[in-house]
C-alpha cells in the first residue's frame, strides 16, 4: 500500500499494519470530503489486505477521534432543496457510508480504533465497526442524534446491539447522554484503557501481537464471532430517512448550524 | 462522605490545575465557562476528569443550566 496524504485522511502500511489517520480540523466531522477519501481508502484496503494483519484507525487532531457527521454541511446542502430531494441526498450519503463501514466491519484484518477525546455519533459508529476499541482516559462516547430528532444513521444501532445488552442500548440511545471510558469499558465496548495520549501506542502494540498469529485462523475466527447485521443496517437507513423528512429535524439542524453557543455539544 | 464545600474545593483545585489558572482567582459562584475560558468540548473534558476524580457518572444533561462551580458540585454531591 502506497503512503497517502489526503485532505481529511492519510494512510500507510508498515510491517503488516495499515494505519488510517483522520485529520480534518476541528474534530474529523464526516462530510462529503471525508466520505470520498474513505471510499478511496477502502479500495486500496481491499488490495492491501493480503499483505497485512491489522488496521488501526486513529485521529491526528487533538480534540478527539471524531465528532460525527458534518451537520453544517448536511444542513447547507439540503437547505435549498425540497424535502424529497433532501431525503434522497441523505439516503445516498448513508448508503455510501454504510458501504464503507460494512467493508471495514467485515475486513479480514483485525481492526482497532484508537480513541481519544470526543467519539460522538458517526465517529462512535466508525469505532463500533472495528473489532477492538482502545481508548484513553479522556475519551468520551455519545450517540447524540436524538437531540436532533434523529437516530444514528451510520449503522450505530445494529452494531451497538451486537456488542452490548438491550438495556444499555436503550439507556444510551433514549437519553442521548455521553459517557466516559470507565463506563465504556464496564459495558464491554472498550477493551483496553490507555493513559491520556497513549491509545495509539497501545493500539500499535496490540496490532504487533496480532501480527504473530496465523492469518487464516484469525480470519476464520472473526467471520464466526462477528456477524454483520446487514438487514438491520438497511432498516436503520429507512428509519433515519423517514425521520429526516420531518420539519423538526431541519429546524434542529438549522439551530445547530447557526449556533454560536459555547455549548453546542451539551444538551 | 465529603461535604458540598469540600467537593467544591476539589473541583476548583482540579479545574485550576488542568486549565492552568491560579486557584485563588476562582470562587465557587464563578461561571466556569467564563473564568476558565473554555468551550463546550473542554467542558466535557472537565466533566470526564471530574467523573474520574469523584468516581461518579454524571450524564451531560445534568449540566443543563449549570454554570457555576458550586452548582457543579451539587450535581456531583447528589451522586456520592
Amino acid at each position: 500500500m502506497k503512503k497517502h496524504r489526503g485532505e481529511t485522511l492519510s494512510w500507510e502500511a508498515t510491517d503488516g499494519v495499515i494505519e488510517l489517520a483522520l485529520h480534518r480540523e476541528p474534530i474529523n466531522e464526516i462530510g462529503s470530503a471525508t466520505l470520498g477519501e474513505l471510499e478511496q481508502f477502502i479500495e486500496e484496503l481491499e488490495i492491501a489486505t493480503g499483505h497485512a494483519s491489522a488496521l488501526i484507525i486513529y485521529s491526528a487532531v487533538p480534540q478527539g477521534f471524531c465528532a460525527g457527521a458534518d451537520l453544517r454541511e448536511l444542513y447547507e446542502k439540503g437547505r435549498p432543496l425540497p424535502v424529497e430531494a433532501r431525503v434522497a441526498g441523505v439516503r445516498q450519503f448513508l448508503e455510501r457510508i454504510h458501504r464503507v463501514l460494512n467493508i471495514i466491519d467485515a475486513s479480514p484484518l483485525t481492526t482497532i480504533a484508537a480513541v481519544h477525546g470526543v467519539c460522538f455519533g458517526g465517529g462512535f459508529e466508525l469505532a463500533l465497526a472495528c473489532d477492538l476499541i482502545v481508548a484513553d482516559r479522556v475519551a468520551r462516547f455519545c450517540f447524540p442524534e436524538l437531540r436532533l430528532g434523529l437516530i444514528p444513521g451510520f449503522g450505530g444501532i445494529p452494531r451497538l446491539k451486537r456488542d452490548v445488552g438491550n438495556a444499555v442500548v436503550r439507556d444510551l440511545l433514549l437519553t442521548g447522554r455521553s459517557f466516559n471510558v470507565q463506563k465504556a469499558q464496564g459495558i464491554g465496548l472498550v477493551g483496553q484503557v490507555a493513559a491520556e495520549g497513549e491509545a495509539l501506542r497501545i493500539a500499535r502494540s496490540t496490532a504487533a501481537q496480532i501480527g504473530k498469529f496465523d492469518r487464516h485462523t484469525s480470519v476464520a475466527a472473526k467471520q464466526f464471532i462477528k456477524p454483520i447485521p446487514y438487514n438491520e443496517l438497511r432498516r436503520e437507513i429507512e428509519i433515519f430517512c423517514t425521520l429526516f423528512a420531518r420539519p423538526a429535524v431541519e429546524e434542529a439542524l438549522h439551530k445547530f448550524s447557526e449556533s454560536r453557543d459555547l455549548q453546542p455539544y451539551l444538551p | 462522605m465529603s461535604t458540598l464545600d469540600q467537593t467544591t474545593d476539589e473541583i476548583l483545585k482540579l479545574a485550576a490545575a488542568h486549565f492552568k489558572v491560579q486557584q485563588e482567582k476562582l470562587s465557587p459562584d464563578d461561571d466556569f465557562f467564563e473564568k476558565l475560558e473554555i468551550d463546550s468540548l473542554q467542558a466535557l473534558e472537565l466533566l470526564t476528569r471530574l467523573e474520574t476524580h469523584f468516581r461518579v457518572e454524571l450524564p451531560d444533561y445534568e449540566m443543563q443550566g449549570v454554570t457555576s462551580f458550586r452548582a457543579l458540585a451539587e450535581r456531583i454531591q447528589s451522586r456520592l
